[in-house]
This record gives structure tokens, C-alpha cells and sequence, in this order.
């Protein structure tokens, strides 16, 4: 074992004193940065449309607005969402960028599929891929069916 | 190892950054170096975590009038290590204060400024500036009564030169007096583009200089053997900084940074004061009034920085023993004791501020910000009962009236108050039917919230401020008449005990006012003071 010299101590401290100091900035700089606000809002579920105003089988864009916390700022701002109503009880709110990278699509009346123009992507009206470099169907918001209005919340499944 | 050796050499045979480094810690030190001489090595540190730390500051930071109290909100309340970041840099810049005046004094007492190390004082006087420039430039960031006011003062010094005097207010941004979003983008931009560049130019450039003369050496240095920096000198360097560093961080943690309510240009109450290190200028600015108001603010100063600037030129003898400089020693013990006479003065003579330091840090909660009427209402809901059926967030046996506004009409609403079902009558006055009928047709989200989250103390004061309508002379969340003082942020300027006195007995409190006294029971008094104790500015 070396012996502890005079010089051997100080290089020591000088290490040690010096790795508690980056340690005791870094801990807190990467709290500061990586851990998400305090009081994020939980999901707020909004009306977007009335089933009886949609036609089964055929999707629409649905345009609705929602408040949502940006930093130190709430904003009340516009969304859009694709609608499938699949029954009378039943509806499906799809997330309106492809999966791909993040273009808006359009449902394609004449083919019956949506289109992402950014790559052609296309997806069924099931919201699967059918040709295209998409790598997953499309997303969809969480939502909920209540006194014949459809609701959408905050969340995104993704499958 | 092998491979960190092999790693090393590569790059030393490319770049020569071992033998640098090298260099750089096996410089020669005088014999008599020792630990008055670390209070350099401390300001660099303290200058990289204030780098360090501004930079965090500022991935959360919105630098315009406004939007940057808001932000700074929400870096101390919202974001994990936010208070404890922006405590670092705040007491951190206190402590360069500390740290600079130290490392002046230091190199003042020992005739360390003497040829050939001229130029080596010179720019460090002129980091001194600087780190003044700093301490004014931010103070102004978190936009906060306290930033706003102090900066007033700041700029109108600032516009006192002759002649001069309007030029710099235009730099400043502050153009005819007042401070706003240029004045704010200048002092922004000098914060954080100006300064730091500037800062450690001159930083490298005074190391530079330092290392090109070496540490000064004491009489008698020259019959002893030389030191090495490395590793005694840098150890004891490392431990003051540690300490430094130990302080700093118990500031940071144990005293809470304030943060008073946002710059109101209107606020006629406030009083502005600067930064404790700038204290002594403001005592002194008391002395000069009138026309001489321009020796304390411009021309002392200017004289002193002077004086500070030419100090290696006045002095011109040999280097000699700091037991021996009595004459240095007398002036820094004196304008030591200046200093302190000046800043104690200046602390007992300020009246104590009347917004709370942590008045921005408080959260407020959707009750404290709707007005009277629609809480008062939520206390007439609960108070007799509706919530048995009307549960809010769901449907229960009635509809859930959070969800939406009721679409009924009045009428309907009045008659379903009264007797919500058959054989069911209620004990609701007519004033609190009309006010709910108002509540459920117009509130909005913050009512909602307000409806399930304020306690049953801060509704009742809401119902006894109804029920003394209140409101039919003042204004309190935006809603009432204007007869009477606007009751928001009434705990910034009065007492609880004014406040319960000033019910029974207005014109004792106030001469000349024309409120009604009022009797209340001492349950109510305590409800209704609480409430309006309650409701922010």
C-alpha cells in the first residue's frame, strides 16, 4: 500500500473536495431539468362533437378547443382530431399527424383511406397501415361517450 | 490505465494539452504564498457557478416585462431544484460581492498592485465594475415590485450627469424616465450577452497576468527556496473554495430568495431600496439634496473610482511588509468603517416594506380570485344541502352541474332553489337564490374549482360579506362598486386588528370616512376578516 504522504493527502482533497462540488450542482441541475412541473394538469376530457352529427363509418375532421398548461402559460388554443363514429354508441378520435413523422394527413374519399402527403403513407380506416414507411397505425386520444357526446381527453394510446 | 496513458499521449503529441496543463500547476510560488492568497482562486469559481447557474435560469426564462415574473413563478414553485437554483445564483452574487471585496482588500494591504503588477490592479478594478454591472442588471430580471422600483431609482441616478444625463437614459432603454420592455431587453441583453463574454476575457487576461509577474513575493521571498502551485497552493484554494462553496449552498437551501407580487408602475406604496452592497451609496444620496444632489450620486463616486483605478500611480513606493503599511491599513479600516456606519444607518432608517418578501410565492387558490358573490353562492349550495344530489364530477340524482352551465331559465331555477323537490323546502333567502341562479348560469372553470376546493372558513366570510352587501361600495375580485378603496391585497397595507376595529368603528380608523359601523358577531368578524386577509392583490 502506498504510504500517505503530505502530497498524497492534498491531491486527495483536492479530488474529493472537488467531486463533492460538481456533484452537489449536478444533482440539482438534472432534478431541474429531467423531473417534469409540479402541477401538470391531469387529463381534462372536453366535448368535441355530437354523435348524432356524424356519420357512421365515415371519418370527419373534428375541430375543438381545449385549455392546456404551456410552461408558466395556459393557453386555450385550437385541436383537431380525426372522428370514426363506428355504431350508435361508439367512436374512435384519431390523433391527426401520421405516425411516420408527424405531417397532418387527410382522409382520401375516392381511395377510402387516409393519406399522409409529407411520404404516402396510408392507413384503413381502422387506423392500420397499408403502404407507406408509417412504422405503427395511427394514434388515438383517449375518449369517452357521454349523453351522446363524444369526449376527448388528453392521453394518446399508441399501439 | 494503459489505455488512458496511451489515450493521454495521443493527445499530448496533438494538442501539447498535458504539458500545459502541467505548466500551468508547476509554477513557481514564492515561499511565503499561503492561504491569504485564495480568494482569486474563489471569485473564478464563484464566476463559473454563476455561469453555470444563469444558464439553468435561463432554459426557464421568458426575458420580457410579465412574462418573466411568471416564469420565475414557475422555476420556483413548479420545477424540482428551481428555488434551489435560483438561490445559488441569487446569494451567489452576494457573495462575489463578499468574496472580490475581500480579494481587493487583500491585494490592496499587501502593495500587491505595485510595478510591475499595474495592470493587473487596473483590470481587476475593472472587474469589480462588472460584478457591480451584474448586481444592477439582474436585479431588474425578476420583474417584481422590489426589481421594478429599485431599477426606478437606479436609472434616475443614472440620468443625473449634465449634459450626459439624457444619452444614457436612451441607452438604457428608459427614455422620459420609465423603465418598460426596452429598458428591460437592455438590461437583459447586458446581463447575460455583455457581461459574461467580457467578464471572463478579462478573467483570462488578469490570470494571465498574474501568472506572467508571479504571485507577489514578500520581503525576504528571495533568500528562500521557491513553492510549487501544485499541490499545496491548490489545496488550500480548493478548501476556501469548498467553503465558499459550503455557505453558499446553506444560503441557498436555508433563506428563501424573495419574490413579491408583479411590477406595478402604479403602486404608490412601495418602497424602493437597492441590494444590501449598494446600500451605502443610497444612505449617502440622503445627504445630497437639492442641488447638491449630483455630488453623492455622480461626482463622489466617479472621484472614488478614480482614486480606485490610479491607486498603483499614488502609491509608487517599494514593496514592504503589511505590518508596515499602517498608512493602508488606517484607510482600509476606515472606509471599512464608513461603509458599515452608512449601510447600518440605511437598514435602521428604511420603514419596513409593506408587501410581503414571499408575497409572489404564495399559491392562490381559485377562491381567493372569484368574486364574492359566486363563492357566497357556493356556501348557499352547501348550506342547505343541494349537494345530496347534485354531486359534482358526476351524475348522481341530479344533473352534474359541473360540467356545463345550467341552461334552465331563471324563473325555473328560482322556483327549483326554493323547493328542489316535491315536500322539500329550503332555507334560502332571496338574495342567496338570485346569487346562485347567477352562479350556476355564469361561472366559470375557476368557480368549478372553486366549488369543490374552498374550505367552509373562506365561504362563510364570502356569506357574511354578502349579507352586509359589501359589495355596494367596494371592489374585491373585479366585482362591486368603486364608493369605497378596492379591498384586493388589503393584508399588504393593513393589520388584522385594524382590520376587526375598523367594522365597529370606521371613522376612528379612518377620519373622514363614510362607512357605515358594523355589529357583527364575533364568529362572523373573525369569518369576514380572514376572507378579505385572504384575497391577493
Amino acid at each position: 500500500m502506498e504510504t500517505l504522504t503530505r502530497r498524497t493527502f492534498y491531491s486527495a482533497v483536492i479530488a474529493g473536495l472537488g467531486g463533492i462540488m460538481t456533484a452537489a450542482l449536478a444533482a440539482p441541475a438534472a432534478a431541474y431539468l429531467f423531473i417534469r412541473p409540479k402541477s401538470q394538469k391531469q387529463s381534462d376530457f372536453v366535448p368535441a362533437a355530437d354523435l348524432s352529427q356524424l356519420t357512421v363509418g365515415k371519418p370527419e375532421e373534428v375541430v375543438f378547443r381545449r385549455t392546456r398548461t404551456d410552461g408558466w402559460r395556459v393557453v386555450n388554443e385550437k385541436s383537431t382530431a380525426w372522428v370514426l363514429r363506428k355504431d350508435e354508441q361508439t367512436a374512435v378520435a384519431y390523433t391527426p399527424q401520421c405516425t411516420h413523422l408527424g405531417c397532418a394527413y387527410h382522409w382520401d374519399e375516392k381511395e377510402n383511406n387516409f393519406l399522409c402527403p409529407c411520404h404516402t403513407s396510408t392507413f384503413s380506416i381502422d387506423g392500420k397501415v397499408l403502404t407507406g414507411p408509417a412504422p405503427r397505425p395511427l394514434d388515438r386520444y383517449v375518449t369517452r361517450i357521454e349523453q351522446g357526446k363524444i369526449l376527448i381527453g388528453t392521453e394518446i394510446q399508441k399501439s | 490505465m494503459k489505455t488512458l496513458r496511451a489515450v493521454i499521449d495521443w493527445l499530448e503529441e496533438r494538442t501539447g494539452v498535458e504539458s500545459a496543463l502541467k505548466h500551468f500547476l508547476y509554477e513557481d510560488v514564492p515561499a511565503s504564498a499561503g492561504w491569504h492568497q485564495v480568494l482569486g482562486s474563489v471569485a473564478l469559481f464563484g464566476f463559473l457557478t454563476q455561469v453555470f447557474t444563469g444558464i439553468l435560469l435561463a432554459g426557464n426564462y421568458a426575458p420580457t416585462p410579465g412574462d418573466a415574473y411568471n416564469s420565475l413563478r414557475y422555476i420556483v414553485t413548479e420545477l424540482t431544484g428551481g428555488q434551489l437554483i435560483r438561490g445559488l445564483h441569487h446569494w451567489g452574487a452576494s457573495l462575489m460581492i463578499v468574496v472580490v471585496g475581500f480579494h481587493m482588500i487583500q491585494v490592496f494591504l499587501w502593495g500587491a498592485y505595485k510595478k510591475p503588477r499595474e495592470a493587473t490592479w487596473i483590470v481587476g478594478a475593472t472587474l469589480l465594475m462588472l460584478t457591480l454591472g451584474f448586481g444592477l442588471t439582474g436585479y431588474l430580471l425578476p420583474w417584481d415590485n422590489r426589481a421594478y422600483w429599485g431599477t426606478v431609482v437606479t436609472t434616475q441616478i443614472a440620468s443625473l450627469p449634465p449634459g450626459a444625463g439624457p444619452y444614457v437614459l436612451r441607452l438604457l432603454g428608459s427614455d422620459g424616465g420609465s423603465i418598460g420592455a426596452i429598458t428591460f431587453a437592455r438590461f437583459y441583453a447586458a446581463h447575460v450577452l455583455i457581461l459574461p463574454p467580457l467578464t471572463a476575457l478579462l478573467i483570462a487576461l488578469h490570470v494571465y497576468l498574474v501568472r506572467r509577474h508571479g504571485v507577489t513575493p514578500i520581503p525576504g521571498d528571495e533568500a528562500r527556496p521557491k513553492k510549487k502551485f501544485y499541490p499545496e497552493q491548490v489545496f488550500k484554494d480548493t478548501f476556501a473554495t469548498f467553503a465558499w462553496f459550503a455557505v453558499l449552498m446553506g444560503m441557498a437551501i436555508a433563506v428563501r430568495v424573495p419574490l413579491g407580487h408583479v411590477a406595478d408602475p402604479t403602486d404608490t406604496s412601495y418602497i424602493p431600496r437597492p441590494e444590501w452592497y449598494f446600500l451605502f451609496l443610497f444612505q449617502m444620496l440622503k445627504a445630497f439634496q437639492g442641488p447638491l444632489e449630483i455630488v453623492g450620486a455622480v461626482i463622489i463616486p466617479t472621484l472614488a473610482i478614480i482614486a480606485l483605478f490610479l491607486t498603483p500611480f499614488i502609491d509608487r513606493g517599494k514593496v514592504i511588509r503589511v505590518r508596515q503599511r499602517t498608512g493602508a491599513i488606517s484607510l482600509v479600516v476606515l472606509a471599512c468603517l464608513g461603509w458599515i456606519a452608512l449601510t447600518a444607518r440605511a437598514v435602521a432608517t428604511t420603514p419596513p416594506s409593506t408587501e410581503s418578501p414571499d408575497a409572489g410565492l404564495a399559491l392562490v387558490e381559485p377562491w381567493q380570485e372569484i368574486p364574492a358573490d359566486q363563492l357566497a353562492a357556493i356556501g348557499a349550495f352547501r348550506k342547505d344541502n343541494c349537494g345530496n344530489c347534485h354531486v359534482l364530477g358526476k351524475s348522481g340524482a341530479g344533473p352534474d352541474l359541473a360540467r356545463a352551465v345550467s341552461q334552465k331559465p331563471s324563473d325555473w331555477l328560482m322556483a327549483h332553489f326554493k323547493q328542489p323537490a316535491p315536500n322539500v323546502a329550503t332555507q334560502l333567502k332571496n338574495p342567496e337564490l338570485r346569487g346562485l341562479v347567477a352562479f350556476v348560469t355564469k361561472r366559470n372553470d375557476e368557480g368549478v374549482k372553486a366549488w369543490s376546493s374552498a374550505s367552509q372558513a373562506a365561504v362563510e366570510g364570502a356569506m357574511v360579506y354578502q349579507a352586509n352587501q359589501c359589495g355596494a361600495c367596494h371592489k374585491l375580485n373585479g366585482a362591486g362598486m368603486q364608493t369605497g378603496p378596492v379591498l384586493n391585497g388589503v393584508a399588504d397595507h393593513r393589520t388584522r386588528e385594524w382590520l376587526e376595529g375598523h367594522f365597529a368603528d370606521p371613522g376612528r380608523f379612518s377620519p373622514g370616512s363614510t362607512m357605515p359601523p358594523y355589529k357583527l358577531n364575533s364568529h362572523d368578524l373573525d369569518r369576514l376578516t380572514s376572507y378579505l386577509m385572504a384575497i391577493p392583490k
